[in-house]
């Protein structure tokens, strides 16, 4: 019986539908509660920072050498900076801890926060770029002149010339505003100290449990062996929860130095404000063509708001080296050149978000296609025919290999299933009637699974990659499979337990993954950039494929066969075209109690532990997108969503589409309505859910999906990564279509998120130009 | 703030004393006086409905609530939805169709389900799309969680 590619429903379902999965918030039972007391300004001095009478609180001068987090990745065009776990001398944004309070329930550390006041000499902050960048500006550290934190540079010695030889050259400027990942569990710690052992566990709600325990290690001073790091069940991350944050640093000092156990449950103000956000990018792209439409260069200046602080491992170059070095995408680019910035402000500083970079370079470069085919009179498929990478393994301008995909193929698909000229037909006819529709498309390649050579090549200090597996079979013949990554809601274990289960021939159900918990598990990065499939998957196909040697030497000696002659299925193995067999339970006991009698597994037992480090695969799709524009309100609605995906060999179809949906809501979300605003005094306004505008079911289409599977040999199962690809493609086919929807009145947009605001405000702006 | 009053309530038809400060909220009331942790806190101002329970067979935000308000009514959380073993047709639906990815906001879906199924079980895709847009997922973009009430909604119609 085969289990790969079947929909089977989730092991992880029955506790969390019965509301028994433990969230970190569930274990916080008992623990005293902290709470931080946090910036109310932008930018100033610490004056003072007073105590209610007769009550301790925590403030830098209490945590003494704790050390500050400083990532580091190793460049002369980065400038690394500090971050102490408590602000000391300055504040740097809002939201950011000075001090925290310990009490026995949250109501009262609430109550006492509020009682901590701090004194501040308050300074003008620098909230947006062009404030970060204005000559004379306000440094944010005084280290970084210009406030560019990073500043990278790519440039093909043909570049020149090719820009001037275009026949055709696009210009323009692309702006994202700044959103937040907003998991639905903000994040969370408790941490409790065991005086038996004089170790900490702090189970938080994080996606890198591993990391997590090096960092705070780091940062206290202690061995690693003594803090034990557990993920519980994770209410979403994307990405917001793969960084070491203060909060925790001080829990686990809290809980060392007050011997006790000590929670800290964030809210969702806490979330919004001082939290992480990533995504607020400006882009001034020029994009040279040939009279045919063929690109020849792209110019790119890639600026990146990142806030007041790095974040720890990614650092802030996550997002302009992602730009940098993947902006071209699924498309041949001769000649490139591309300066992508990290700027520092008195903001929230940003980590890594579902897509990094990618949903906003893939808006960019589907625009520009666009643009370029209408002035060039080729329609969205054919310019983008022209352009496409068709020839496998591809390495793009900028050294970066894709293996096989179907970057071509999916656009064909998509358009069979839209049917493009029935939709023109149409689209004539409703303005007729003053309705205005738009079709928008997005073809991109998603890198997933990047093992240590893509992180390499980003000169990360922290460089993660590789994940080891520990596969044991114990002697009731039940399979433990410990995985450093940590998953939180992608039904991985349910995955990996249909690869592993294939592999040996047992069912699904006899298999437990352990992940998150530092104690069980060997060292791993955690899950995030659509890896663990690809890599967590593949070491497991490996260590499997290693325990199943083993079980056949041990079912060899006991039928008297070879082992090479082994077969095993559905629990049971047998000498191949014969009925003689044994059930694996029965080689688990014997290999176990009667060890002796199989010296061929004498070193390692019933166990085998493998490592995948792969290079990293490329997933791609095409994402079609109709909407409707109501030019009187400025409100679009998507009338249909087209998904054509190719994710390599799909284990479980019904997760990867759940991946899909998911990640296409997010996508809509920075295209139409999520946007994190500060005023000029660099005061967060969007503070609530009522404010910072999460989709709800109202906003988000049914979503069709399609599958394309190319088998490629980039990964070991076959299978490729496909967590952020949804968000990756949706922005650009929903500007797109709501720029073709708006073409005859001579608006393209070039911004997000295009709320009705700034709809009406364009379409008036270019009602006026028309006069 | 500390003078705590007694809250008699029934929660899953057991009935229940607790002692609470005034200002309690029936999510904290139920989650730590009560230690029924299903019931989540997603944004504690109303706004992402994961706290959502049944008062006296009405979809409510919890988190909205002082526990206080809750004397001598009828509470439901997602702890009381299963028969034992037998997961009720909503959490059944939710399985059979990935109606939920990392959790955190699926006690809430499934308890405002429960109270849309149960007060209009023939609910139209429409309507049930715009009452089910009350609550917040950051998961599933939703697709799954509307085929699975549309499924247990047939189911229940049985």
């Amino acid at each position: 019986m085969r289990w790969i590619g079947r929909p089977l429903p989730r092991y992880e379902d029955p506790v969390l539908l019965q509301g028994r999965g433990r969230y970190t918030a569930d274990l916080a039972q008992g623990a005293r509660i902290l709470r931080f007391v946090r910036s109310p300004v932008a930018r100033g001095r610490i004056l003072a920072v007073n105590a209610p009478p007769g009550v301790a609180i925590v403030t830098a001068a209490v945590l003494g050498d704790v050390k500050p987090i400083c990532p580091r990745l190793d460049r002369r065009d980065y400038v690394p900076v500090a971050q102490p776990i408590l602000a000391d001398e300055r504040v740097t944004y809002v939201g950011e801890p000075i001090a925290a309070v310990i009490a026995d329930t949250a109501a009262e550390a609430e109550d006492l926060a509020e009682q901590v006041t701090v004194e501040i000499a308050g300074e003008t902050p620098v909230v947006t770029l062009d404030q970060a960048l204005a000559p004379g500006a306000l440094l944010v550290h005084d280290m970084a002149a210009q406030n560019t934190l990073i500043d990278a540079r790519f440039e093909t010695p043909g570049i020149a010339a090719a820009l001037a030889a275009a026949h055709q050259a696009v210009e323009f400027t692309f702006t994202s505003g700044r959103q937040a990942a907003a998991p639905l569990e903000a994040r969370g710690a408790v941490a409790a100290f065991d005086s038996a052992t004089g170790r900490v566990t702090l189970w938080a709600s994080t996606q890198m449990p591993h990391l997590l325990r090096t960092g705070i290690a780091d940062a206290l001073g202690i061995p690693e062996s003594e803090l034990r790091v557990v993920a519980p069940e994770v209410g979403g991350g994307f990405g917001q929860k793969m960084a070491l944050v203060p909060e925790y640093v001080v829990a686990v000092w809290a809980a060392r130095r007050f011997a006790c156990s000590v929670a800290w449950i964030e809210d969702r103000l806490e979330n919004l404000t001082a939290s992480f956000h990533a995504r607020d990018q400006r882009l001034h792209m020029r994009g040279a063509f040939d009279a045919e439409g063929r690109l020849l260069a792209i110019d790119a200046d890639v600026l990146c708001n990142v806030g007041a602080y790095s974040n720890f491992p990614a650092t802030c170059g996550v997002e302009p080296l992602m730009a940098l070095a993947d902006m071209p995408g699924p498309y041949r680019v001769p000649e490139y050149r591309a300066r992508a910035r990290g700027v520092a402000s008195n903001t929230c500083p940003m980590a890594p978000y579902r897509g990094v970079s990618r949903p906003v370079i893939t808006a960019a470069i589907e625009r520009l296609m666009d643009c370029a085919a209408a002035r060039l009179g080729l329609d969205a498929l054919e310019i983008r025919r022209r352009n496409l990478t068709a020839e496998f393994p591809h390495t793009s301008v900028t050294g970066v290999v894709h293996d096989a995909g179907s970057y071509r193929e999916a656009m064909e698909a998509a358009a069979r299933v839209v049917d493009f000229a029935q939709f023109r037909a149409r689209q004539q006819t409703v303005r007729a009637d003053g309705r205005w529709l738009g079709l928008g498309i997005s073809v991109f390649a998603e890198r997933t699974g990047p093992g240590t050579p893509a992180f390499a090549a980003r000169r990360m200090v922290i460089t993660p990659g590789f994940e080891r597996v520990e596969l044991v079979m114990d002697p009731s013949g039940f399979l433990e499979a410990r995985i450093g990554s940590s998953p939180h809601g992608q039904g991985l274990k349910t995955t990996l337990a249909q690869l592993i289960a294939d592999e040996i021939g047992v069912a699904p159900g006899e298999i437990r993954v352990v992940a998150g918990d530092t104690d069980r598990t060997p060292y791993g990065w955690g899950t995030f950039a659509s890896r663990s499939l690809v890599i967590a998957g593949g070491a497991c196909k490996l260590a499997a494929a290693t325990l199943r040697e083993r079980l056949q030497a041990v079912a060899g000696q006991i039928l008297e066969a070879a082992a090479s002659d082994i077969e095993i299925d559905d629990g049971r193995a047998f000498v191949r075209g014969t009925d003689l067999g044994v059930e694996v339970r029965q080689l688990a006991r014997a290999a176990y109690h009667q060890s002796h009698r199989f010296p061929a597994i004498a070193e390692t037992g019933l166990s085998a532990v493998a490592t995948y480090d792969p290079y990293g695969t490329f997933s791609n799709a095409c994402h079609v997108a109709i909407v409707a524009v109501d030019v009187a309100t400025g409100q679009v609605e998507i009338e249909r969503f087209v998904v054509v995906e190719d994710a390599g060999r799909l284990i479980n179809p019904m997760i990867v589409e759940g991946q899909i949906h998911g990640g296409v809501a997010q996508g809509i979300a920075n295209a139409l309505y999520e946007e994190v605003v500060y005023d000029d005094d660099g005061n967060i306004l969007t503070g609530s859910l009522a404010d910072y505008l999460v989709p709800t079911m109202a906003e988000i289409p049914r979503l069709e999906i399609h599958h394309l599977e190319t088998l490629t040999e980039a990964s070991v199962t076959g299978a490729k990564g496909v967590g952020e690809g949804g968000t990756i493609g949706a922005p650009a086919a929903v500007l797109n279509a709501v720029s073709d929807a708006l073409a005859p009145f001579g608006v393209g947009i070039f911004e997000m998120p295009i709320t009705p605001q700034r709809i009406l405000q364009l379409l008036g702006e270019a009602g006026r130009k028309a006069q | 703030m500390s003078d705590k009053q007694d809250v008699t309530f029934a929660v899953n038809g057991d009935e229940r004393m607790i002692r609470v400060e005034p200002r309690r909220s029936l999510a904290d009331a139920l989650r730590e006086d009560c230690g029924l942790t299903g019931t989540h806190l997603g944004c504690e101002h109303g706004v992402c409905g994961a706290c959502t329970v049944l008062l006296d067979d009405k979809p409510v935000r919890s988190c909205l609530m002082f526990a206080v308000q809750a004397e001598g009514a009828r509470v439901r959380t997602v702890e009381g939805l299963a028969s034992g073993d037998k997961l009720h047709p909503l959490q059944q639906a939710f399985w059979d169709h990935h109606g939920l990815q990392c959790g955190f906001c699926t006690p809430g879906f499934l308890m405002l389900a429960v109270g849309i199924l149960e007060h209009d079980p023939d609910i139209a895709e429409p309507e049930l799309r715009e009452a089910l847009s009350s609550n917040l997922c950051r998961c599933t973009g939703y697709q799954n969680i509307l085929k699975s009430v549309l499924a247990a909604a047939a189911e229940m119609r049985k």
